[in-house]
């Protein structure tokens, strides 16, 4: 097994330096990064001269991506085109907003997700299994984008009618106030609740699908034949093994989430990681842009190989060799 | 009409074989039987059983037609749109729903008609839409193919390609790409999106190739000196076609969803073009004025369940080995 992860992991490299690499050319390309310093009439051209000489911005792109390596490895991702400042304490502050609205969002989708599949699966063909067989429908052909406008649009019309603040509809918190802080709640309530909503859809099918395909296995049958009790059943022989599959997705759906839920946190205006890539998209923030790419593709190959590992541990028919 | 039960099948069904061409027809010697019998037996083809089996798909039908209704609204927007896109009326300004003037989905913040640019917004959805499917599909058939059935480095390519834009998020990408090659268009945002999204048909299409060019009808045909060209198109594609056909209806919906989502963070379709994503996006800066976003999110909501329902009825039906859930 150490050896399948040291070899997973050797071989992310040379992928980590391709993907970096082209990226690198894609936004290098996409825009003149001092563009709104020379909009800046106070500047005056030697010191936009001497940016771009620090910068190493009119060598060549192969050149450049060079230095951006070794900034990325001696200081921490280096600094930002757009302030100067240090990328590396925006990430790890987003990067924590973040995780807290997954966590919570994906705990709680997980949770609702398995009790419904399981149900549904026990009970298919039922009114509650089409019910909610029609929800996870709606789920998926729901853009992500509209459903956390139409949360917003709700929680701002309460406010405006009645002056009753359930829910703040955007930001963070309000000044002053810490992370576990009734007022964060409030703030990431909405971003937790879409997050919820989708992902819920996902885990309840792929829940009720696993449920069905062991519930007609022989060990089941064998089991019920056994003349144990339904519920021991369900619990002990089948939910067991149909959770296998869960948590392969649930943890590569974590992984992908951690870059950032980019269309929810643009909504809300969360100061999390998907938020704080599309503001330095706009700007043509090479270095922030590329910062943002090294720490979300970490994440995932790294959840990946959990997702992996994790199967192997939970499915011991599969063996990594 | 009475169904003539097909004699020289055990199962009716039987899709994952069948004959080289595509085709099954049934022995000579089962005509002459019932001939014999005074019993008339009409030859069926796969195609056949699979167009009565979608026939019989009741959401698949029922969102096959819905999808007829609003794609051909969308079609024919000049006829059916009271107003232009951007025709503007200063004396109409947030209007809500109402029938008078036909402004049946409210007017916006300059008075131009909501029910028009939602109808106009239908239109270059279908166009992303159709137009990534049908050339994603295209280029993944053919990279796929040959990647299957030759192997060697296309293949490796191509898996490594695929590896890559794995380890990013796909939103990622597409953001980045859009910032490259410039938005505006909805030809520009289909060539960024097609760009994309073939990998994941030629990835389909590849594992196919893969496991039926060991056939022992492919070793037959090549024994009767049938070349690379004609055993990859006469007589493995036609095996394919269930997939692949499957796989480009749900990239409709698939491309639509995400050109919405681009055009809402404001990297896709740049407005005077009304697309669903950007009315969306006008209805964030107008949050009283609900109709503003409900209409066009609703469209898209519609737009993507009837594709699903149609997908997944073309899936039972073309291939019905593989029931799936849907991811």
């Amino acid at each position: 097994m150490l050896t399948y992860i040291i070899r997973r992991l050797l071989y992310s490299i040379p992928v980590m330096i391709v993907s970096t690499f082209l990226s690198f050319t894609f936004v290098s390309l996409a825009g003149d990064p001092v563009a709104k310093l020379r909009g800046n009439p106070r500047l005056p051209a030697s010191t936009i001269h001497n940016i771009i000489l620090q910068n190493h911005l009119n060598r060549s792109i192969p050149v450049r991506y060079w230095f951006w390596v070794k900034d990325v490895i001696t200081h921490k991702l280096g600094n930002s085109l757009e302030t100067f400042q240090p990328i590396w304490p925006d990430i790890t502050r987003t990067i924590g907003h973040t995780a807290q609205v997954i966590i919570i969002a994906e705990l709680l989708a997980l949770v609702l997700g398995v009790a419904v599949g399981i149900f549904s699966a026990i009970r298919q063909y039922s009114a509650f299994d089409y019910f909610f067989t029609s929800l996870s429908f709606l789920g998926f052909a729901m853009p992500t984008f509209w459903l956390a406008l139409l949360l917003q649009i709700l929680f701002v019309d309460i406010y405006l009618k009645w002056n009753v603040r359930i829910f703040y509809t955007s930001g963070l918190n309000s000044p002053h106030q810490g992370t576990w802080s009734l007022d964060r709640l409030q703030h990431i309530a909405l971003p937790v609740m879409t997050l919820t909503i989708i992902s819920f859809a996902l885990y309840s099918r792929y829940m009720r699908a696993s449920m069905l395909d062991v519930i007609n296995t022989d060990y089941v049958r064998t089991a019920r034949a056994k003349g144990l009790s339904e519920w021991h059943v369900v619990m002990r022989h089948v939910f067991r093994n149909a959770l296998i599959p869960i948590v392969t997705i649930a943890a590569l759906n974590f992984g992908g989430l951690l870059g950032g839920a980019i269309v929810t946190e643009t909504v809300f205006s969360l100061d999390g990681m998907g938020y704080y890539f599309i503001q330095k998209l706009q700007a043509v923030d090479l270095y922030a842009v590329m910062g943002w790419l090294v720490v979300t593709s970490l994440t995932i190959i790294v959840f990946n190989l959990i997702a992996d590992v994790l199967y192997g541990y939970l499915d011991p028919r599969i063996r990594y060799d | 009409m009475t169904e003539p039960t097909p004699l020289h099948l055990g199962k009716p069904v039987a899709p994952a074989e069948p004959a080289a061409d595509g085709l099954m027809t049934a022995p000579a010697g089962v005509f002459d039987a019932t001939a014999a019998a005074g019993l008339e037996l009409k030859a069926r083809s796969q195609w056949s059983y699979a167009r009565k089996r979608f026939l019989r798909h009741r959401l698949a039908m029922l969102g096959l037609v819905l999808l007829i209704v609003v794609f051909g609204a969308g079609i024919f927007a000049n006829y059916i749109a009271p107003y232009s896109f951007s025709e503007i009326d200063l004396n109409n300004i947030l209007s809500p729903p109402t029938t008078v003037g036909q402004h049946y989905f409210g007017t916006d913040e300059i008075g131009r008609d909501y029910y028009s640019r939602v109808i106009y917004g239908i239109r270059t959805s279908e166009e992303v839409g159709l137009f990534v499917a049908f050339v994603s599909s295209i280029v993944g058939l053919c990279v796929g193919a040959i990647a299957g059935y030759y192997g060697g480095w296309l293949d490796n390519l191509l898996m490594r390609l695929t590896d890559l834009v794995l380890t990013l998020p796909a939103l990622a990408i597409l953001l980045t790409a859009a910032a490259l090659l410039g938005q505006g268009s909805q030809w520009r945002v289909s060539v960024i999106l097609t760009l994309f999204f073939w990998t994941g048909i030629a990835r389909v299409v590849r594992g196919i190739f893969l496991s039926l060019r060991e056939k022992e009808y492919v070793e037959a045909a090549k024994a009767a000196g049938a070349g690379d060209a004609r055993i990859m198109f006469r007589h493995i594609l036609p095996n394919t076609l269930g997939p692949i056909i499957v796989n480009g209806t749900l990239a409709v919906a698939t491309a639509i969803l995400t050109e919405a989502a681009l055009s809402f963070l404001g990297f896709g379709i740049t407005p005077p073009t009304p697309s669903l994503g950007n009315l969306v996006q006008g209805g964030q800066t107008n949050p009283q004025q609900w109709w503003l976003t409900i209409f066009p999110g609703l469209t898209i909501v519609l737009i993507v369940l009837c594709v699903n329902f149609v997908g997944d009825g073309l899936r039972d039906a073309l291939d019905p080995t593989q029931r799936r859930v849907r991811a």
